[in-house]
C-alpha cells in the first residue's frame, strides 16, 4: 500500500519542521518527505479529497494507491494522548478499547494511553495482556498500557513493575487515586527506576481534598459546594518532586491544575529535577465558573479552577513548565452523570474534541504557535514515554494526522465515536478538525 | 403582578419586587392564620409534596400547615438520605412524582443543586426548603418578614450572621436577600468555618463576636452542628462557646434593644444562652409563627394563581 499525501503543511515539532511537504508512504512508514514528490501528473479530486482505484503513474515514485490532497490543510505527526480510560476490562457499558481507539482516531489521536484503573485493575501481565490483545484485534489506534503501582491500586504494596514493564507498560500509575503514603511513592520511584519507568501520579492529597466536589474558590462558597483546596493537589506535587530529587527516579504529574502546582514544577525544572507533566484540555479552556448550573459536566478531578490558574497553566505550556496536553479522557454513563452533583462521578471525555479545542482556545488567538501546540501533542508525550513514535521522518512510523486548521463545527456530543456523553463543550462552535487519521499507514478514520 | 419564575429555588434568583410581594401577600396570610377558623379555599384540588431527604420538623411542619390551610392536599414523602445510595435516582423519584400530578413539590435535599435538578425536570412548581450549604430561600423570606414586621423596614439596617458560615443555607441565602433588601451584612465565626473568598459576597467578616455585633441592629445565631468538632473544625463546645455563644454578658457590646434570630433548632447553651434565646429581644419564635404566613404567601403565589410567567 502506497500513499501519497501532498500539499499538506507539514508541522513536526521534533525536528522543527514547517512547511509544505509531500509524504510518501509505504508498508507502513514514511519513505519520502520533500517538495513535490510527485511531479505534476498526479490528479487530485480537490482539496482534502483523494483519487482511489486505480493505480497513478507519478514520476520517479512508481506507482501509488491513493493520493490524498492536503492543500490548506495540517499533517503532522499522529497525536499521542498519554491520558485516557479505556474502561475495559469491567465497564464496557461506558467505553470499549474499541470505541474509545475510534473515538481517539476521530479526535486525530493515533496513539493512547490507557490508564489501570479498570476492572480488574491493570495490575498484573495477564490483564496489560488482555489490554494489548483487544487492542490489537479491535483497536483503531495504538493502546499503551500504562501498568499499577500499588497492586489494586489500593497503596498499600507494590505491583509487580517489572514483569508490568515486561508486558509492554509504559509507565506506572495509580490514577484515579493517589499514592499517599510517602514512603511507599519513595519506593516506588526507586523501583521503577529500574525500569526507566515514569511515575504518574494523581496529586491529590486525600485529606486536604476531603469530600470536595469542586475547587475550593468563589464559586464554591457561593453555590455551598465542598471545596477542593489547589493546596491539595500542590502539597502533593511538592512531597514528589522532593521524592524525585532523592531518589533521581522519573516523575510525571498528571493533570496539573493549579498555578502553585506549576510554579513548583518550573522551579524543580531548573535545578535538574527529572519531572514532566501534563494539562488538560478542559482545564485549559474553563474555569470553576462552568459548575454554576450544578452542571455535572464540569465536574472533574482534578477540579476545573479559577481564571487566575488557567492563565498560569497556558504560561506554563508557553515556557516548558508544562510538557504535555493529554485529555484525561473519563468516559461515564448518563445515568451516572445525571444525578445530584455530589453524587455524580468525577471525569469529563475529551478525545473528540481535545485538538479543536486547544486550537480554539490557544492557537487561534494567538497564545501558542501551531508547532507549539502540536509539540504537546506529539514529540513531548513520545519523549517522556520513549515511544517511537510523535515525529515526522524518512523511515518513521506513517502514524500521521491531517487536519484543517480553520474549519467550524459544532460539537454534538450524540454524535461521538464514544460510548459516552459528558463532555462540557457540548453546543460549543469550535475552529478547527481531524480530516484523516492514519496509523501505520493506513487510514483508520477519515472525515466524510 | 408575580413571581417570574415557576420555581422558589434561591435568594440569588429573586428580584427585589418578587421579595416585596411575597413580604406583603404574608401579610394578608398572618391575618388568615390568626383568625378562629384558619382555613382559606385558595388552594382547593391543589396538591403539595412534601419530599424531604433530610430529617426537619419545623420546615416540614411548616409547609404542611401552610398547605392545608390554604386548603391543598399535602403529601408528606421522608427519605432517609442513607437509603440514597441504594434507592431510586433523584432523577426517577422526580419522574415518578410528575406522574402524580402534584402542583408543588417542596423538596429538602443534602446535596445542593438538587432543587434545581428537580426543577428543570418537572412541570410541579419546585421549593426549595434547603439544598445542601446552598440556599434556603423561605427561612430567609421569613426571616425578612419577621424584621420588616418588627422594625418596620429593611433598608439601612445592619445584621450580624454567626457561626457556621461554610455550610450554612440559611447563611448564603440570608445574605443574598438582606443585601437586596438595603441591609448591611456581617458574618463572623471561627477562620475554619468562614468560607473563602466570603468577603467577595459583599459582607464584611469578622472572628470576634464583639466587634461583630456591635453597633448592629439585628443577630443572627446560627446553629452549630456539633459533629463539626470531630472534623476538626473547633476544639471543643466549650471553647466555641466561650468564643461564639450569645450571652447576657456578651450582649453589652451590642446596642441596647438587638434584635436576636435563630432558625432553629438551637443548642441553648452552646451558640446561644438560654436566657437570650428567651430573652425580651428574642424573635426566635416570631420566625416560628411567620414561617407560616411566609409558606402560605409562596404556596398560593406560586399555584394559586399569582404566577404571571
Amino acid at each position: 500500500m502506497r500513499i501519497l499525501i501532498k500539499g499538506g503543511r507539514v508541522i513536526d515539532p521534533a525536528n522543527t519542521v514547517d512547511e509544505i511537504l509531500d509524504l510518501l508512504i509505504e508498508d507502513g512508514k514514511i519513505i519520502q518527505m520533500s517538495r513535490n514528490v510527485s511531479g505534476d501528473t498526479l490528479h487530485s479530486t480537490g482539496r482534502g479529497k483523494s483519487s482511489k482505484g486505480s493505480k497513478s503513474q507519478t514520476n520517479g515514485i512508481g506507482p501509488i494507491d491513493r493520493a490524498m490532497d492536503a492543500t490548506g490543510l495540517v499533517v503532522c505527526p499522529g497525536l499521542i494522548d498519554m491520558h485516557v480510560h479505556l474502561r475495559q476490562p469491567g465497564r464496557e457499558d461506558k467505553e470499549t478499547i474499541a470505541s474509545g481507539t475510534m473515538a481517539a482516531a476521530r479526535g486525530g489521536f493515533t496513539a493512547v494511553c490507557c490508564m489501570p484503573n479498570t476492572d480488574p485493575v491493570n495490575d498484573t501481565r495477564a490483564v496489560t495482556e488482555f489490554i494489548l490483545d483487544a487492542a490489537k484485534r479491535e483497536g483503531a489506534v495504538q493502546v499503551y498500557p500504562v501498568g499499577a503501582i500499588t497492586k489494586g491500586l489500593k497503596g498499600e504494596e507494590l505491583a509487580e513493575i517489572g514483569e508490568l514493564f515486561e508486558a509492554g507498560c509504559v509507565a506506572v500509575s495509580d490514577d484515579g487515586r493517589p499514592v499517599m503514603s510517602a514512603e511507599l511513592m519513595r519506593r516506588a520511584m526507586e523501583y521503577a527506576a529500574m525500569f526507566d519507568l515514569p511515575v504518574i501520579q494523581h496529586s491529590e492529597d486525600l485529606h486536604l481534598s476531603g469530600r470536595g466536589v469542586v475547587h475550593e474558590g468563589f464559586v464554591s462558597t457561593d453555590l455551598g459546594l465542598r471545596g477542593i483546596p489547589s493546596a491539595s493537589e500542590a502539597v502533593m506535587v511538592a512531597r514528589d518532586l522532593l521524592l524525585a530529587e532523592l531518589t533521581g527516579a522519573r516523575l510525571h504529574i498528571a493533570h496539573v491544575s493549579a498555578a502553585e502546582s506549576v510554579r513548583l514544577i518550573r522551579e524543580a525544572k531548573t535545578r535538574g529535577v527529572r519531572v514532566s507533566c501534563e494539562v488538560t484540555p478542559h482545564h485549559l479552556a474553563l474555569t470553576e465558573e462552568a459548575v454554576h448550573g450544578f452542571s455535572t459536566h464540569a465536574k472533574m478531578n482534578p477540579p476545573l479552577r479559577s481564571e487566575a490558574d488557567r492563565q498560569a497553566l497556558i504560561e506554563g505550556l508557553r515556557d516548558g513548565a508544562i510538557d504535555v496536553i493529554a485529555t484525561d479522557h473519563a468516559p461515564h454513563t448518563v445515568q451516572e452523570k445525571e444525578q445530584e452533583f455530589d453524587q455524580a462521578p468525577f471525569g469529563v471525555i475529551g478525545l473528540e474534541t481535545a485538538l479543536a479545542v486547544t486550537l480554539t482556545t490557544l492557537v487561534h488567538p494567538g497564545v501558542l504557535t501551531l508547532s507549539q501546540a502540536m509539540g504537546k501533542f506529539t514529540s513531548e508525550p513520545a519523549r517522556i514515554l520513549k515511544l517511537p513514535k510523535g515525529r515526522i521522518a524518512e523511515g518513521a512510523d506513517a502514524d500521521l494526522t491531517i487536519f484543517d486548521p480553520t474549519r467550524e463545527w459544532e460539537v454534538d456530543a450524540g454524535a461521538f465515536a464514544s460510548k459516552s456523553r459528558n463532555t462540557p463543550f457540548h453546543g460549543w462552535r469550535l475552529k478547527g478538525q481531524t480530516v484523516a487519521t492514519l496509523v501505520a499507514g493506513k487510514v483508520v478514520w477519515e472525515a466524510s | 403582578m408575580g413571581l417570574a419564575g415557576k420555581d422558589l429555588l434561591s435568594m440569588r434568583g429573586l428580584t427585589v419586587d418578587e421579595i416585596r410581594l411575597i413580604l406583603d401577600t404574608a401579610e394578608s396570610m398572618k391575618e388568615v392564620a390568626r383568625r378562629d377558623i384558619k382555613k382559606v379555599p385558595a388552594l382547593r384540588g391543589k396538591t403539595l409534596i412534601n419530599l424531604f431527604y433530610e430529617p426537619s420538623t419545623r420546615t416540614r411542619t411548616s409547609f404542611e400547615i401552610a398547605g392545608k390551610w390554604l386548603s391543598a392536599d399535602v403529601i408528606n414523602i421522608s427519605i432517609s438520605s442513607s437509603s440514597v445510595a441504594k434507592g431510586e435516582s433523584l432523577k426517577d423519584t422526580g419522574l415518578t412524582l410528575q406522574a402524580m400530578h402534584p402542583d408543588v413539590v417542596v423538596i429538602r435535599h443534602p446535596s445542593a443543586g438538587a432543587a434545581e435538578f428537580l426543577a428543570r425536570r418537572l412541570a410541579a412548581s419546585i421549593i426549595n426548603a434547603g439544598d445542601g450549604a446552598h440556599e434556603h430561600p423561605s427561612q430567609a423570606l421569613l426571616d425578612l418578614f419577621t424584621i420588616r414586621e418588627k422594625v418596620g423596614r429593611l433598608e439601612g439596617l445592619k445584621v450580624a450572621i454567626i457561626g457556621d458560615i461554610a455550610h450554612s443555607r440559611v447563611a448564603r441565602s440570608n445574605i443574598h436577600g438582606m443585601q437586596k433588601m438595603g441591609m448591611e451584612v456581617r458574618v463572623a465565626g471561627p477562620r475554619t468555618m468562614l468560607p473563602r473568598f466570603v468577603e467577595r459576597l459583599g459582607v464584611e467578616v469578622f472572628t470576634n463576636l464583639d466587634r461583630a455585633i456591635a453597633e448592629v441592629d439585628v443577630i443572627m445565631m446560627l446553629r452549630l452542628q456539633t459533629e463539626r468538632q470531630q472534623a476538626g473544625l473547633f476544639p471543643s463546645l466549650r471553647e466555641y462557646s466561650r468564643l461564639f455563644g450569645l450571652t447576657v454578658e456578651r450582649l453589652k457590646a451590642a446596642k441596647s434593644n438587638v434584635l436576636i434570630m435563630h432558625p432553629g433548632p438551637i443548642n441553648r447553651g452552646v451558640e446561644i444562652a438560654p436566657d437570650v434565646a428567651d430573652g425580651p429581644y428574642s424573635l426566635i419564635l416570631n420566625q416560628v409563627e411567620n414561617g407560616l404566613a411566609v409558606r402560605m404567601a409562596l404556596l398560593y403565589l406560586l399555584a394559586g394563581g399569582g404566577q404571571t410567567g
